[in-house]
């Protein structure tokens, strides 16, 4: 039995590719049904997203199952197999495990860390359970991916940092001011990017937001967007006091906020600091203002500084989960020999035969007379009886192999605690 | 040998906290809930241990002991690590253990370097009013030495938000308001027990040496110092100092206080001299 994956990505295939390879929604319990039919999975699901189209499954022969599904993608999709062949990445066993762990915990995203791709591996797979695709082999598989990306999640700081420049001025404002649940934004200008920052600063819970426009229109209809409230462009200077968190975008080829306009506000407002976010080209700060004290100035080019920084740091923390999902990988693995055959009897035995030896110790202990030959009939019979006893469900457990069902072969390991490393069996969603 | 004991307890206490110092300074480098642990745990024992000794100090020389340099560096160490456990544990700053207990540590040594047995002490000495001068400003100098190590850290997060560098130290350390705020809350506890200290200590003196103030050095310039923290009290209240400008003076206002503690009787001489240098 084997475990594989084939797919494209958002790094192996352009977009022009991955669009006609991806499955609508609606087309995937079809595929799921042809893809046991004319493929041969025995398991399998479809995991379809605008930077990834992949299919895992399990099979008797990987080699044979691979030329099929290419061919399978070509006809449903009505793509030449020449077309995106080479784009193709073909996976199995150690490498497929490897691999969705990865998908899972965002380490092969275009951007690392981001959390999409879990929710949308999740319910690939409740789309593919519903339609009983799925069975003992990849459930576990997928449990097991959901909780390396939870773990990979809490104990790497793969997620924590900004990577946009609007969050990224979101998360030096906390720096600087902690809480900004009673802090007041005001935006100059109403730039498109202006107005994303200030929309991450209200879904963090700014207070008041005030908005200056030259033409006092937009300005009204932009503050009415953020419930705040609008502000001649000619009186703006005026309020400077008021805010601590002031966004500017504006197409004004001068300065339009110097040192002069700042260091009577901050008397006013007993220097309490004052985050300026310059997002305009030519830009509307004077840079001076940033050696004032209290005084913090960031523009387009010290946010790009931060993202990029935090993509470093991101791309530092995805070696360590590299290593937590090297470890998963073989734990899982670990499961999947165990539900081989061959060492499940030899297991079962051995367990039977050690119980059998131990009380057959124990009772020869009790009569030291014995002659050599009745213990040799004692001994004979204790083994009789572990045979009888095993000779069924071995036979049941062989029977139902040859029809690649493995769930006997769990239970009879469960029944018998046969598996000897206990963390093989936990799972969390 | 009494004083066995004691070195132990003392070298103990010591061991602890320079391997919690040193667990700080991996949270720098890489912040895990584990060295967090550690360092806190450390340092909690490390403050027993120090504990100890001091109770065992006390009993054996049935005086509050703070009578040589020796005496007098231990027990600022066991405040300064005491006031740290009290802060860390209420205002959950990241990373100010990293600032503080370097300062612990270095006490701690000075103090096991000129170790000293237990001596018959002056008369003097022997008051009611010894443990209560020394506990109100051991107190207050504590605190004030967080204020200092809060305004250090307010001026290095300062500087790399205005420099834009968003590197592994701007990550690890507190946004500035943080920082300001609970400097300021240290500055506002410590400055009263800085004022009792020198209310108590002038009360005994009129007791031991017959006059409340005799002008000399260490009088003096405690009196400096509360002078200097005064003023940062009030420019905080009514003038808006804050920020750069107050970390800088309570770092100022914390070598003010370095040297009343121990430049005065190294430096220069006076009635508050330690019976041993």
């Amino acid at each position: 039995m084997n475990i594989i994956t084939l797919g494209v990505n958002h790094k192996t295939a352009p977009v022009e590719i991955r669009e006609c390879l991806a499955f609508a929604d609606g087309a995937i319990p079809q595929a799921l049904q042809l893809l046991k039919e004319d493929v041969g999975l025995q398991e399998r699901m479809i995991l379809s997203t605008c930077n990834r189209v992949e299919i895992y499954g399990t099979c008797e022969d990987a080699e044979a199952a691979r030329d099929r599904l290419v061919e399978f993608i070509g006809s449903f999709q009505s793509l030449p197999a020449a077309r995106f062949a080479d784009n193709l990445y073909f996976y199995r066993d150690q490498e497929a495990v490897r691999h969705v762990f990865r998908v899972a915990s965002s380490l092969d995203s275009m951007v690392i860390g981001e959390p999409q791709i879990l929710g949308q591996l999740k319910e690939a797979f409740a789309l593919a359970s519903e339609h009983k695709a799925t069975g003992l082999i990849l459930n576990k598989f997928m449990h097991r991916a959901f909780s390396v990306a939870k773990a990979v999640r809490t104990r790497t700081k793969i997620a924590s940092s900004a990577v946009s420049v609007s969050f990224a001025a979101v998360e030096m404002a906390r720096k600087i001011f902690d809480d900004l649940s009673d802090k007041t934004v005001m935006l100059v200008g109403a730039g498109e990017m202006c107005e994303l920052a200030a929309r991450h600063f209200v879904n963090q819970g700014v207070k008041k937001v005030l908005v200056t426009n030259r033409t006092y229109q937009r300005a009204r209809q932009l503050a009415e967007e953020f419930d705040g409230s609008a502000i001649e462009f000619k009186d703006f200077h005026s309020q400077l006091d008021r805010i601590d968190i002031l966004l500017s975008s504006t197409g004004s080829p001068s300065y339009l906020i110097k040192p002069e306009h700042l260091a009577p506000a901050l008397k006013k407002r007993k220097h309490r600091p004052i985050f300026l976010i310059d997002i305009a080209v030519p830009r509307d700060v004077d840079p001076a203002v940033n050696s004032m004290d209290g005084i913090f100035l960031y523009d387009v080019d010290d946010l790009q500084d931060v993202v990029s920084e935090n993509i470093d740091h991101r791309k530092q923390e995805a070696e360590r989960a590299e290593a937590l999902v090297a470890i998963e990988v073989e734990k899982f693995l670990h499961w999947l020999e165990s539900l081989q055959l061959t060492p499940t009897i030899k297991a079962l035995r051995h367990m039977a035969e050690e119980i059998s030896q131990r009380e057959l110790e124990k009772t020869l202990a009790g009569f030291p007379d014995l002659s050599k030959k009745q213990q040799k009939k004692l001994e004979a019979m204790a083994r009789a009886i572990v045979n009888k006893l095993l000779h069924q469900p071995i036979t049941y457990i062989k029977e139902r192999a040859e029809y690649g069902e493995q769930l006997p072969v769990e239970i009879i390991r469960q029944m018998y605690k046969l598996n000897e490393d206990g963390h093989c069996e936990e799972d969390e969603s | 040998m009494t004083f066995s004991l004691y070195s132990f307890l003392l070298a103990g206490t010591l061991l602890c906290y320079t391997l919690g110092m040193l667990a700080g300074f991996v949270q720098i480098y890489r912040t895990s809930p584990k060295t967090s642990t550690a360092e806190n745990w450390l340092i909690t024992c490390g403050f027993i241990l120090h504990l100890a000794a001091f109770g065992w100090r006390f009993w054996e020389s049935r005086a509050f002991p703070v009578t040589n340099l020796h005496e007098s560096l231990s027990c600022f160490s066991l405040f300064l690590a005491g006031v740290y456990l009290w802060i860390s544990r209420t205002a959950k700053v990241s990373i100010l253990g990293s600032f503080i207990n370097p300062l612990t540590t270095i006490v701690m040594v000075w103090s096991l370097l000129i170790i000293q047995p237990v001596q018959p002490h002056p008369p003097s000495l022997q008051s009611f009013w010894l443990p209560v001068h020394v506990i109100f400003s051991f107190a207050g100098n504590a605190l004030l030495a967080m204020t200092c190590g809060l305004g250090i850290m307010y001026l290095i997060q300062e500087h790399l938000i205005k420099t834009k560098r968003i590197g592994r130290l701007f990550k690890r350390l507190p946004s500035l308001n943080q920082l300001d705020q609970l400097s300021y809350t240290c500055l506002s506890v410590g400055f009263p027990f800085l004022t009792l200290g020198i209310i108590t200590g002038s009360i005994w003196a009129s007791l031991a040496w017959g006059s409340y103030w005799s002008w000399d050095p260490k009088e003096t310039w405690s009196l400096i110092t509360w002078f200097l923290y005064a003023a940062l009290l009030h420019g905080r209240l009514n003038s808006g100092w804050r920020g750069k400008k107050a970390a800088i003076l309570s770092i100022i206002g914390f070598v003010a206080i370095m040297f009343t503690f121990l430049g005065v009787n190294l430096l220069l001489s006076g009635l508050h001299a330690y019976t041993a240098r």
